[in-house]
Protein backbone atom coordinates (compact mmCIF):
# COMPACT_ATOMS: atom_id res chain seq x y z
CA UNK A 1 0.00 0.00 0.00
CA UNK A 2 1.64 2.89 -1.10
CA UNK A 3 -0.09 6.46 1.16
CA UNK A 4 0.66 10.30 0.62
CA UNK A 5 0.23 12.43 3.97
CA UNK A 6 0.89 15.70 2.23
CA UNK A 7 2.17 17.39 6.14
CA UNK A 8 2.47 21.18 4.20
CA UNK A 9 0.56 23.48 6.25
CA UNK A 10 -0.75 27.13 4.87
CA UNK A 11 0.63 30.06 5.85
CA UNK A 12 3.46 32.57 5.89
CA UNK A 13 5.94 29.87 7.17
CA UNK A 14 3.98 26.94 5.01
CA UNK A 15 7.60 27.29 2.29
CA UNK A 16 10.09 26.68 5.29
CA UNK A 17 8.17 23.84 7.06
CA UNK A 18 6.72 21.76 4.03
CA UNK A 19 7.39 18.87 3.98
CA UNK A 20 6.14 15.72 2.96
CA UNK A 21 5.35 12.41 4.17
CA UNK A 22 5.37 9.33 2.12
CA UNK A 23 4.97 5.66 3.01
CA UNK A 24 6.48 3.61 0.80
CA UNK A 25 5.33 0.37 -1.29
CA UNK A 26 7.27 -3.05 -0.17
CA UNK A 27 10.97 -4.11 -1.50
CA UNK A 28 13.13 -6.87 -0.61
CA UNK A 29 15.54 -5.84 2.58
CA UNK A 30 17.69 -8.35 4.02
CA UNK A 31 20.08 -8.00 7.27
CA UNK A 32 23.96 -9.19 6.85
CA UNK A 33 26.33 -9.37 9.35
CA UNK A 34 29.63 -10.45 8.67
CA UNK A 35 33.67 -9.95 8.35
CA UNK A 36 34.43 -6.71 6.30
CA UNK A 37 36.11 -9.12 3.88
CA UNK A 38 32.63 -11.08 4.07
CA UNK A 39 30.94 -7.60 3.32
CA UNK A 40 33.44 -7.13 0.15
CA UNK A 41 32.21 -10.54 -1.08
CA UNK A 42 28.79 -9.91 -0.55
CA UNK A 43 29.35 -6.53 -2.37
CA UNK A 44 30.36 -8.39 -5.61
CA UNK A 45 27.16 -10.01 -5.73
CA UNK A 46 24.99 -7.45 -4.22
CA UNK A 47 25.90 -4.66 -6.63
CA UNK A 48 26.65 -1.95 -3.70
CA UNK A 49 29.23 -2.78 -1.78
CA UNK A 50 28.80 -2.00 1.86
CA UNK A 51 30.67 0.93 3.53
CA UNK A 52 33.22 0.05 6.34
CA UNK A 53 33.06 3.63 7.46
CA UNK A 54 31.03 3.99 10.29
CA UNK A 55 26.86 5.10 9.26
CA UNK A 56 27.37 5.59 5.71
CA UNK A 57 25.47 4.15 3.13
CA UNK A 58 26.66 2.53 -0.50
CA UNK A 59 24.08 3.26 -3.68
CA UNK A 60 24.25 1.34 -7.11
CA UNK A 61 21.37 1.48 -8.75
CA UNK A 62 18.20 0.20 -7.37
CA UNK A 63 20.44 -1.21 -4.79
CA UNK A 64 21.75 0.00 -1.44
CA UNK A 65 23.58 -1.01 1.67
CA UNK A 66 23.37 0.83 4.82
CA UNK A 67 25.94 0.79 7.80
CA UNK A 68 23.85 -0.25 10.88
CA UNK A 69 26.65 -1.36 13.33
CA UNK A 70 30.88 -2.56 12.75
CA UNK A 71 29.36 -6.02 10.91
CA UNK A 72 26.08 -5.19 10.29
CA UNK A 73 24.25 -3.56 7.28
CA UNK A 74 20.91 -3.16 5.76
CA UNK A 75 20.53 -4.04 2.42
CA UNK A 76 17.70 -2.41 0.03
CA UNK A 77 16.62 -3.51 -3.42
CA UNK A 78 13.86 -2.32 -5.03
CA UNK A 79 14.81 -3.97 -8.30
CA UNK A 80 14.03 -7.37 -7.80
CA UNK A 81 12.16 -10.02 -5.30
CA UNK A 82 13.20 -10.79 -1.97
CA UNK A 83 12.81 -14.74 -2.68
CA UNK A 84 15.02 -14.57 -6.22
CA UNK A 85 18.17 -12.22 -4.67
CA UNK A 86 18.23 -14.36 -0.99
CA UNK A 87 18.80 -17.25 -3.49
CA UNK A 88 21.78 -15.70 -5.24
CA UNK A 89 23.18 -13.86 -2.34
CA UNK A 90 23.36 -17.36 -0.42
CA UNK A 91 25.28 -18.70 -3.11
CA UNK A 92 27.69 -16.12 -3.26
CA UNK A 93 28.13 -16.16 0.01
CA UNK A 94 27.96 -20.01 0.61
CA UNK A 95 32.02 -20.41 1.89
CA UNK A 96 31.87 -17.49 3.88
CA UNK A 97 30.51 -17.16 8.06
CA UNK A 98 27.74 -14.83 8.01
CA UNK A 99 24.30 -14.02 8.98
CA UNK A 100 21.68 -12.85 5.84
CA UNK A 101 17.93 -12.73 6.89
CA UNK A 102 15.29 -11.57 4.94
CA UNK A 103 13.52 -8.16 6.70
CA UNK A 104 11.58 -7.35 3.76
CA UNK A 105 8.11 -7.48 5.38
CA UNK A 106 9.30 -6.66 8.70
CA UNK A 107 9.86 -2.92 8.10
CA UNK A 108 8.31 -0.22 6.30
CA UNK A 109 9.92 2.45 4.83
CA UNK A 110 8.72 6.30 4.70
CA UNK A 111 10.10 9.10 2.70
CA UNK A 112 10.64 12.57 4.32
CA UNK A 113 10.92 15.18 1.57
CA UNK A 114 10.87 19.49 1.83
CA UNK A 115 12.61 21.95 3.46
CA UNK A 116 10.52 21.26 6.81
CA UNK A 117 11.76 17.52 6.90
CA UNK A 118 14.41 17.56 9.49
CA UNK A 119 12.56 19.95 11.66
CA UNK A 120 9.48 17.14 11.96
CA UNK A 121 12.36 14.11 12.59
CA UNK A 122 13.63 17.05 15.28
CA UNK A 123 10.60 16.84 17.30
CA UNK A 124 11.45 13.54 18.26
CA UNK A 125 15.05 12.28 17.41
CA UNK A 126 17.70 13.90 18.45
CA UNK A 127 20.43 13.85 16.34
CA UNK A 128 22.02 17.25 14.76
CA UNK A 129 20.64 17.76 11.33
CA UNK A 130 22.78 20.44 9.88
CA UNK A 131 24.51 18.92 6.52
CA UNK A 132 27.77 19.27 8.55
CA UNK A 133 26.54 16.88 11.05
CA UNK A 134 24.66 14.88 9.28
CA UNK A 135 25.77 15.01 5.58
CA UNK A 136 24.31 13.09 2.44
CA UNK A 137 24.72 9.30 2.68
CA UNK A 138 24.55 9.21 6.15
CA UNK A 139 23.02 6.59 7.73
CA UNK A 140 22.12 5.45 11.36
CA UNK A 141 20.20 3.69 13.94
CA UNK A 142 18.66 6.09 16.30
CA UNK A 143 15.08 7.06 18.06
CA UNK A 144 12.08 8.81 16.85
CA UNK A 145 9.85 8.99 20.04
CA UNK A 146 9.58 6.26 21.52
CA UNK A 147 9.95 4.34 17.83
CA UNK A 148 13.54 2.98 17.13
CA UNK A 149 14.16 3.79 13.28
CA UNK A 150 16.93 3.76 10.82
CA UNK A 151 17.22 6.89 9.45
CA UNK A 152 19.12 7.78 5.98
CA UNK A 153 19.80 11.29 4.53
CA UNK A 154 19.58 10.23 0.69
CA UNK A 155 19.46 14.06 -0.93
CA UNK A 156 19.67 17.17 0.90
CA UNK A 157 16.40 17.64 1.78
CA UNK A 158 15.64 13.56 1.83
CA UNK A 159 15.22 11.62 4.27
CA UNK A 160 14.39 7.47 4.15
CA UNK A 161 12.80 6.46 7.28
CA UNK A 162 12.71 2.78 8.62
CA UNK A 163 11.22 1.38 11.50
CA UNK A 164 9.61 -1.80 12.50
CA UNK A 165 5.99 -2.66 10.99
CA UNK A 166 3.97 -2.65 13.60
CA UNK A 167 5.95 0.87 14.77
CA UNK A 168 4.45 2.28 11.70
CA UNK A 169 1.47 3.29 12.74
CA UNK A 170 2.99 5.56 15.61
CA UNK A 171 5.58 6.88 13.57
CA UNK A 172 3.00 8.01 10.97
CA UNK A 173 1.10 9.75 13.72
CA UNK A 174 3.66 11.25 16.00
CA UNK A 175 4.98 12.54 12.42
CA UNK A 176 1.79 14.38 11.77
CA UNK A 177 1.55 15.61 15.42
CA UNK A 178 4.90 17.58 14.62
CA UNK A 179 3.62 18.85 12.19
CA UNK A 180 1.16 19.99 14.18
CA UNK A 181 2.95 21.61 16.83
CA UNK A 182 5.08 23.36 14.32
CA UNK A 183 2.02 25.07 12.84
CA UNK B 1 21.17 14.86 28.98
CA UNK B 2 24.43 13.49 28.16
CA UNK B 3 26.06 13.66 25.21
CA UNK B 4 28.36 10.35 25.17
CA UNK B 5 30.65 9.56 22.16
CA UNK B 6 30.20 6.21 20.91
CA UNK B 7 33.98 4.70 19.59
CA UNK B 8 31.72 3.99 16.51
CA UNK B 9 29.72 6.22 15.49
CA UNK B 10 30.60 9.60 17.38
CA UNK B 11 28.56 11.88 20.01
CA UNK B 12 25.15 10.78 20.88
CA UNK B 13 22.29 11.58 22.58
CA UNK B 14 21.98 9.63 26.27
CA UNK B 15 18.39 8.45 25.10
CA UNK B 16 20.42 6.17 22.33
CA UNK B 17 22.25 4.53 25.24
CA UNK B 18 21.65 1.83 28.54
CA UNK B 19 24.25 1.79 31.12
CA UNK B 20 25.69 -1.72 31.86
CA UNK B 21 27.45 -1.07 35.20
CA UNK B 22 31.12 -1.53 35.98
CA UNK B 23 33.95 -2.28 33.27
CA UNK B 24 36.95 -4.70 33.48
CA UNK B 25 35.26 -6.84 36.34
CA UNK B 26 37.09 -10.92 35.03
CA UNK B 27 34.77 -14.10 35.72
CA UNK B 28 37.13 -16.69 37.22
CA UNK B 29 34.45 -19.43 37.87
CA UNK B 30 37.15 -22.13 37.75
CA UNK B 31 39.35 -20.78 41.02
CA UNK B 32 36.61 -18.61 42.96
CA UNK B 33 35.72 -19.65 46.07
CA UNK B 34 32.49 -18.73 47.81
CA UNK B 35 34.27 -15.25 48.95
CA UNK B 36 35.43 -14.59 45.72
CA UNK B 37 32.37 -15.39 43.55
CA UNK B 38 30.36 -13.64 45.61
CA UNK B 39 32.54 -10.48 45.13
CA UNK B 40 32.77 -11.44 41.71
CA UNK B 41 28.92 -11.04 41.39
CA UNK B 42 28.30 -8.24 44.18
CA UNK B 43 31.27 -6.08 45.02
CA UNK B 44 32.07 -2.78 42.74
CA UNK B 45 34.35 -0.49 43.58
CA UNK B 46 31.53 2.15 43.69
CA UNK B 47 34.03 5.35 43.61
CA UNK B 48 33.41 8.85 44.45
CA UNK B 49 35.19 9.91 41.07
CA UNK B 50 36.41 8.17 38.10
CA UNK B 51 35.07 4.73 37.22
CA UNK B 52 35.48 2.42 34.32
CA UNK B 53 31.75 1.01 33.25
CA UNK B 54 30.45 -0.53 30.54
CA UNK B 55 27.61 1.37 27.97
CA UNK B 56 25.19 -0.35 24.78
CA UNK B 57 24.39 2.18 21.85
CA UNK B 58 21.21 0.02 21.85
CA UNK B 59 19.26 2.52 19.93
CA UNK B 60 22.35 2.31 17.90
CA UNK B 61 25.24 0.72 16.64
CA UNK B 62 23.89 -1.89 18.80
CA UNK B 63 28.03 -2.07 20.57
CA UNK B 64 29.02 -2.55 24.14
CA UNK B 65 31.71 -0.08 24.93
CA UNK B 66 34.16 1.11 27.61
CA UNK B 67 33.77 4.59 29.46
CA UNK B 68 35.44 6.87 31.68
CA UNK B 69 32.99 9.05 33.57
CA UNK B 70 33.51 10.81 36.51
CA UNK B 71 30.30 10.12 39.24
CA UNK B 72 30.60 14.03 40.51
CA UNK B 73 30.04 15.85 37.98
CA UNK B 74 29.01 12.98 35.14
CA UNK B 75 31.95 14.18 32.91
CA UNK B 76 32.61 11.83 30.63
CA UNK B 77 36.68 11.95 29.97
CA UNK B 78 36.78 8.93 27.32
CA UNK B 79 34.78 6.23 25.24
CA UNK B 80 36.76 3.16 24.10
CA UNK B 81 36.16 -0.12 22.50
CA UNK B 82 35.43 -3.49 24.06
CA UNK B 83 39.17 -5.18 24.44
CA UNK B 84 40.65 -2.07 24.29
CA UNK B 85 42.99 -1.71 27.82
CA UNK B 86 41.70 1.53 29.72
CA UNK B 87 43.21 4.15 28.83
CA UNK B 88 45.39 6.59 31.31
CA UNK B 89 44.67 9.86 32.26
CA UNK B 90 46.36 13.19 32.25
CA UNK B 91 46.06 13.89 35.78
CA UNK B 92 46.35 17.92 35.44
CA UNK B 93 45.46 18.61 38.78
CA UNK B 94 42.15 20.98 37.01
CA UNK B 95 39.02 20.05 38.36
CA UNK B 96 36.55 18.21 36.38
CA UNK B 97 33.80 20.35 35.65
ZN1 LIG C 1 27.37 3.43 18.15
Amino acid sequence: MVETVTLARSGSLAGRRMASVTELAPVARFSFRGSEATAIKLGEAFGARPAVEPCRSSVAGARSALWLGPDEWLLIATDQDAGTLFAALETALAAEPHSLVDVSHRNTGFDIVGAGGAGLLSEGCPLDFDLAAFPVGMCTQTVLGKAEIVLWRFAPLSFRLECWRSFAPYVADFLAQAADNQD
Amino acid sequence: MLLIPCPYCGPRSELEFKHAGEAHITREPQVADDQAWGEFLYTRTNPKGIIAERWRHTSGCGRFFNCLRDTVSDNILATYKSGEPRPSLETSGEPSR
